[in-house]
């Protein structure tokens, strides 16, 4: 699925979601909810200052990776979900329902993801096709 | 029979006191600011508003919700 397209489904089925952005880890926009140029720009790049503060927080290192974050304020709340190439962030309303807005992004990830396909939907690996036994003796 | 009812009516006023209690801490009491951190193996650092990483990481997520509404 095409990003842009997997944004638009986010903040269609999240009423809770004000703001979307998808980046990868230059930072390079990849889709926003926000117009294109300086405000996705400033939003991305306080999501990366918010992402790399979260990074230097003191942990056990046997966690592994930073993969999620929630800062809640008075004002909303930032929810920031990273995989190995892409990484979303998002505003929402205050007191938002967290697991919820967290499988909501998670699934936008995955679907964006799948660029290429045209309906977005996961599509099963094809398989190897297994030599018979005769034809591996040959 | 009579103690065995007194007993129960005073338990029953007791959990309802105890729910009212729950109720009206989540309803109205202050809100608290705080930053949840989930790592690769499902552990999480929560930090919460007065903590040194909550001072450092809320300033940060109010620029990305300013930042967000800026544009609207």
């Amino acid at each position: 699925m095409e990003a842009a397209q997997a944004l638009r489904e986010l903040t269609e089925i999240s009423s809770q979601i004000e703001a979307a952005c998808l980046f990868d880890a230059q930072g390079q926009t990849i889709a926003s909810t926000l117009p294109d140029g300086p405000v996705s720009d400033r939003f991305v790049a306080a999501a990366r200052a918010l992402l790399d503060a979260s990074d230097g927080v003191a942990h056990d290192s046997a966690t592994g990776p930073l993969r999620q974050l929630e800062a809640a304020t008075l004002g909303g709340s930032v929810f920031v979900v990273r995989d190995a190439d892409l990484t979303v962030a998002a505003v929402t309303r205050p007191e938002p329902t967290s697991g919820l807005v967290f499988y909501d992004l998670k699934s936008c990830l995955r679907a964006a993801a799948t660029e290429g396909d045209s309906d977005g939907k996961p599509r099963p690996k094809a398989r190897k096709k297994e030599a018979s036994p005769s034809e591996s003796a040959a | 029979m009579r103690a065995l009812r007194r007993l129960f009516g005073f338990l029953t006023l007791v959990g309802l006191a105890l729910a009212g209690i729950v109720f009206y801490r989540r309803r109205f009491a202050p809100r608290r600011e705080r930053a949840d951190l989930y790592y690769e193996d499902g552990s999480l650092v929560s930090s919460e508003q007065g903590e040194p990483d909550a001072e450092r990481l809320l300033p940060l997520a109010r620029e990305v919700i300013d930042s967000a509404r800026a544009s609207a």
